[in-house]
């Protein structure tokens, strides 16, 4: 299970868009680099994220070795009712991560 | 020859060894890609706002903003934002989903950047149509793509 931050407000408007931004403790490693003992560290990024409100899905993200360490990502929703946030993401390796966030309607 | 000459001539030719070594990547032709991406189609110039800085001190880390021009109804919608760098050892940066349902086609993150150069953003809105925007950035340190650490 991997670290992650997220924040979207408490209560939003229905119909109305909304900012959620995430971020992710990640290296993104880019599998050009090489370590102390001269082999080379192989590629290990984030490479699938989504992100579904109330179980529907809003937003998905493929991300690459362009992306920085620590990927953070900011996007927009809009909430037909209340519920959860819930991002979701995996990277090469196969491990996952989550987040969730309640929300209301205001 | 003398000790010192001997010794500086593996210092010398090192030099050029290393610079060889994808420290200055050149430019790559993004068309193909582009092309695949738009599916075969051209896509228009313009209706996309891309906030990136002029002159990127660090290119391990360039935020960025993409802002596409459209109503996000269910109807008329962005499908899909691609981020294209062209010097990039792999020049596709991201690709991000959207839908009726993001409201705004509005996405922020940060990205690597091999060295100063165009980065382009495609967006797909719904009907097939396609949109490109590009923004030259001037990178002062690229991100470290080759063997050092």
């Amino acid at each position: 299970m991997m670290i992650g931050r997220i924040q979207a407000p408490p209560t939003v408007r229905k119909g109305e868009p909304f900012e959620i931004k995430v971020l992710v403790q990640h290296p993104m490693e880019t599998g050009f680099r090489r370590g102390m003992n001269g082999q080379s560290i192989p590629m290990n990024v984030v490479n699938k994220l989504t992100c579904t409100l109330a179980g529907r899905e809003v937003f998905s993200a493929e991300l690459g070795s362009g992306v920085a360490a620590n990927p953070y990502l900011a996007f927009f929703a809009v909430a037909t009712q209340a519920g959860e946030i819930v991002v979701e993401w995996s990277d090469d390796r196969g491990e996952t991560g989550r987040l969730t966030a309640a929300f209301t309607l205001a | 020859m003398k000790r010192r000459h001997f010794l500086a001539l593996p210092a010398l030719a090192a030099v050029p060894a290393r610079a060889q070594t994808g420290r200055f990547q050149p430019a790559q032709d993004v068309g193909p890609l582009v092309r695949k991406l738009a599916d075969g189609m051209a896509p228009a110039e313009g209706g996309i706002e891309v906030e990136l800085p002029q002159i990127a001190e660090n290119g391990n880390s360039v935020p960025m903003r993409i802002r596409v021009d459209s109503p996000m109804s269910a109807a008329d919608h962005v499908l899909a934002i691609h981020i294209i760098a062209e010097r990039n050892p792999r020049p596709l940066v991201a690709t991000f989903h959207l839908s009726a349902a993001s409201g705004k086609a509005e996405v922020s993150t940060r990205v690597r950047l091999a060295g100063t150069q165009k980065v382009r953003v495609l967006a797909e809105l719904s009907g097939k149509r396609f949109r490109i925007a590009q923004r030259d950035v001037l990178v002062t340190s690229a991100a470290c793509l080759d063997e050092s650490l």
